[in-house]
């Protein structure tokens, strides 16, 4: 296989124009006579379903979920980046290109870099005609936040609620489309496999979430929006459903699955409190412009902070990084975060915390002050923790968040498989090996509204796609499998239930696929994870049958696809011999504990093809050139 | 501690439900309530038995999956709350929790806990939106908004869609709901155009789901996990009025 990025000639501000241009169109008459399948009702496939279908195409829409509205783009907090430039601080579309190449630590592409930071003013002007209620200055204007990665004010927001925001618009383009019968959804539909005809990917297999019926569904181009796979490691901020299986399964019929091992570990979430823990709940990065991450110098001190004097903490990160300080980016604090417990300076029960401490802001600014920034936050812990942190300091620890990774596409946003195109979170273009704040919402709205709607007529315009029937032998075939499939794992009737193997694998991933990994934990990893995936074909307890709603189906169904995912994630990372971004390799490091890139021999993206499963994936590599940002050692001193 | 659990079983939307009773050992006050659940269903699953299903996802209060009906009160007992962000520390050892799906003719149950609540989408699609496709569209900052409006509008869109005005009222109303989007575009610029037709088409369809009408109790407005003001539904009624006329 040759990968072929298909990245257009000429500078890189004029390759998407000049794309535009070049791309093969579809008369709005025929249109109509074209059937494509979105998987995913987030922010990017509920945006790609409605502009399709404005634009006169025939979609099937599919969910998981009861309502697209639910997709966990809504769980987003922060905001969305655009280079709108309204504040007058100097932004630029070529700054936000700039910024989020070097963000993502010289690991993404820069043609679809470019070409995101290219369309996201149109997004802030989409959203806010379709009544997106953004935040706004009393003058009646826009209002612009500062975020991580950035020296200009490029944020726009609804307060800690963009995401929620943002979908609704979303849901609400999508409504309209559904009212007018150009999208027809399949609510609580899990897609189980993609169908593929002549090479091409023609249709997708489905079971029915409440009645358990499994079937197919036939169309000229299928998209997946999935999502990412932060879920492998049972605790993460993800939502509890959130998983790997659309994009694994296209992974097992030939789409490449890039840079797996890239996974981003936000610094401040609420720690685990206990092994019956099943999610981790994040708390905004904003919360670093005020309070101040500390552990106490004496390790194992266990002393209640406030009777902790100041010269007995250890002011880490303001120390190391006297210039960045508790703003330093997402994977340099988490690292810190996590060396300071290992050393024995962790706090609260497990040990496995650091203080982040608003003492000092409440004492200059006031409750009140902080109370207004931070309010809903500050209720939400004590909702959580039952501690009050006007009073005592946070804990937080890091925790998984999302998935730089994910399906490779080209610059089409199209897959390996021909016709199957990768949309958001699930596919790995944009954001290298560390995704900067308020940059996924921008990602996933510009696949769907501004960049799949032309290229997907490309490649409907290229035609050799005869007339298929999901009464076809090759569909019928494709049901009959996922059918055999479950009912394999319904009939082990074993004595683990699917959540205790989850929280195996959660483990050890977390162990030695986590912040920060070394070639002997990655080996273990790799006889571990197989072990286990042997344990759960032969000892996983599934209640019910398959024509029932059986949320515990679902789950065994989306475990198998995360075991095989961590395996191949531990191999990325194994392979990847340099620390880039999230990806911290112990070996390669700077003498001051920083992640040391390898830009001669792994200045590429790793796209891993499927290869009959026994640990013998084949690596392709897609060599990234660095036309305009020239690559640097990212310092936060 | 100790809890007991009186949770509805319900196999399907045509069987007949009935409670069934669980004792919770080694509950922890830093449980969530639907940690609680995960390991009593855990155990259940262990020694043989159907899990209680219930429907639930972020877990942090915001897609509008999880509800329950917890001793009576929709999403339990705490104000402002989703039933995912209640923890066990709001009980104490040896309470009795009955736990029950939304119950509303316009949500069928599907099993146990778990309803349709699909009908909402359909009053969604009757007009809660905003008629514009993509692409041109005018600069967002073209049309300055009133702060004050602004905030107010958000203030309705906060809305999840969980159901539990639904839940909460006796007349199985959904007028906060179709209410809170009726007003998020009734006081932005862009929801002007279609601002008759909309609230018109809303309230029409939200009659053919069999949802009720509001009889100013203001059960939706206490038990609404994102604290949805009632001055959304007296919004709506002005807004049908002003649309019939």
């Amino acid at each position: 296989m040759i990968l072929n990025s298909k990245i257009p000639e000429g500078p890189v501000s004029q390759k998407w124009n000049n794309h535009k241009f070049s791309m093969k169109l579809v008369n709005p008459a025929n249109k109509r006579k074209y059937d494509i399948i979105v998987v995913g009702s987030g922010l990017a496939g509920g945006s790609a379903a409605a502009t399709l279908a404005e634009l006169g195409y025939n979609v099937k829409a599919f969910s998981y979920h009861e309502s697209p509205r639910r997709a966990h783009s809504i769980a987003a907090q922060g905001g969305i980046n655009a280079a709108k430039n309204y504040p007058n601080d100097g932004d630029s579309i070529y700054r936000l290109f700039y910024d989020t190449v070097k963000g993502g630590d010289y690991r993404a592409r820069e043609a679809n870099v470019y070409r995101l930071a290219e369309v996201s003013n149109n997004i802030i002007d989409q959203c806010v005609a379709q009544g997106v209620p953004f935040a706004r200055e009393y003058g009646g204007l826009l209002d612009n936040r500062s975020f991580g990665g950035a020296q200009v004010s490029r944020t726009f927001y609804a307060r800690g609620q963009t995401g929620q925001q943002l979908l609704l618009g979303v849901y609400s383009a999508l409504v309209r489309q559904m009212n007018t019968g150009k999208v027809q959804f399949f609510p609580r539909h899990d897609m189980l496999d993609i169908v593929k005809v002549d090479g091409k990917a023609r249709g997708v297999v489905t079971r029915n979430l409440e009645t358990g019926e499994i079937t197919s569904h036939s169309a000229h181009a299928v998209i997946l929006a999935t999502g990412g796979y932060g879920n492998v490691f049972f605790l993460s901020t993800n939502a509890m459903a959130s998983n790997v299986t659309a994009s694994w399964r296209a992974h097992k019929q030939g789409a490449c699955f890039a840079n797996p091992c890239f996974t981003q570990i936000h610094p401040t979430c609420i720690p685990v409190s206990s092994d019956h823990q099943s999610k981790l709940t994040l708390m905004s990065e904003s919360l670093r412009n005020d309070g101040r991450v500390w552990v106490p110098k004496k390790a194992g001190d266990d002393r209640n902070p406030n009777n902790i004097p100041d010269e007995e903490r250890d002011y880490y990160l303001e120390r190391l990084y006297p210039s960045f300080g508790n703003l330093v980016p997402r994977d340099v604090a988490s690292r810190r975060a996590k060396e300071m417990c290992d050393k024995g300076h962790g706090v609260g029960p497990t040990k496995l915390a650091v203080y982040l401490d608003f003492a000092d802001v409440i004492h200059r600014n006031g409750k009140d002050w902080v109370s207004e920034k931070y309010g809903n936050l500050f209720d939400m812990y004590r909702q959580i923790t039952g501690e009050n942190p006007y009073e005592t300091p946070m804990k937080i620890y890091p925790a998984v968040h999302y998935t730089m990774g994910g399906l490779w596409v080209d610059y089409n946003l199209m897959s390996t498989v021909p016709g199957l195109h990768v949309l958001g979170e699930a596919n790995f273009s944009d954001h290298g090996a560390n995704r900067l704040g308020a940059s996924a919402l921008m990602q996933g709205l510009a696949d769907g509204y501004f960049i799949i709607p032309y290229t997907i007529g490309d490649y409907l315009a290229q035609g050799g796609l005869k007339e298929v029937r999901t009464s076809d032998d090759t569909f019928q075939h494709a049901e009959r499998l996922v059918k055999e499939s479950l009912e394999k794992m319904l009939a082990i009737k074993g004595s683990k239930t699917v959540d205790d193997i989850h929280k195996e694998l959660g483990k050890v991933m977390w162990e030695y696929v986590g912040m920060a990994r070394n070639k002997e934990g990655l080996e273990k990893a790799l006889e571990l994870i197989p072990k286990l995936k042997d344990d759960f074909w032969k000892n996983v307890l599934i209640p019910g049958g398959i024509n029932e709603y059986n949320p515990e189906l679902e789950k065994a169904s989306r475990l198998a696809d995360f075991l095989e995912l961590g395996e191949l994630m531990a191999r990325d990372a194994l392979h990847r011999e340099e620390s880039c971004g999230g990806h911290f390799r112990e070996e390669f490091q700077t003498e001051e504990n920083e992640a040391k890139r390898n830009d001669e021999d792994f200045t590429y993206a790793a796209a891993w093809e499927y290869n009959g499963g026994d640990g013998n994936p084949l690596l392709h590599k897609e060599e990234l050139k660095f036309d305009e940002v020239s690559l640097t050692t990212r310092s936060y001193k | 501690m100790r809890i007991i659990v009186q949770a509805w079983r319900q196999y399907d939307r045509n069987s007949e439900g009935n409670f069934e009773s669980y004792p919770v050992d080694n509950v922890s006050e830093d449980m969530s309530f639907f940690e609680m659940l995960d390991m009593l269903n855990n155990q259940l699953l262990k020694d043989g038995k159907d899990p209680i299903s219930f429907d639930h996802d972020c877990r942090e209060g915001i897609c509008g999956t999880c509800g329950i009906m917890i001793n009576g009160r929709a999403h339990g007992p705490l104000k402002g709350v989703t039933t995912c962000q209640l923890h066990m520390r709001s009980f104490k050892d040896g309470d009795t929790l009955v736990i029950e799906p939304w119950r509303a003719r316009a949500f069928p149950v599907i099993r146990d806990l778990v309803v349709d609540r699909s009908g909402f989408d359909r009053v969604m699609e009757a007009g809660g939106y905003v008629s514009v496709s993509t692409g041109g569209v005018p600069d967002a900052n073209v049309i300055p908004i009133l702060k004050d409006d602004a905030d107010s509008a958000f203030d309705a869109a906060a809305c999840i869609g969980c159901g539990a005005c639904v839940a909460a009222c006796k007349n199985s109303s959904a007028m906060l709901f179709v209410g809170a989007k009726v007003s998020q575009y009734a006081l932005l610029p862009q929801g002007q155009v279609e601002r008759k037709s909309r609230v018109k088409n809303m309230v029409g369809q939200m009659d053919v789901e069999g949802f009720g009408n509001c009889t100013n109790t203001s059960a939706c407005e206490v038990e609404c996990p994102k604290e949805i003001s009632v001055e959304n539904i007296a919004r709506l009624n002005r807004e049908f009025v002003k649309a019939s006329f």
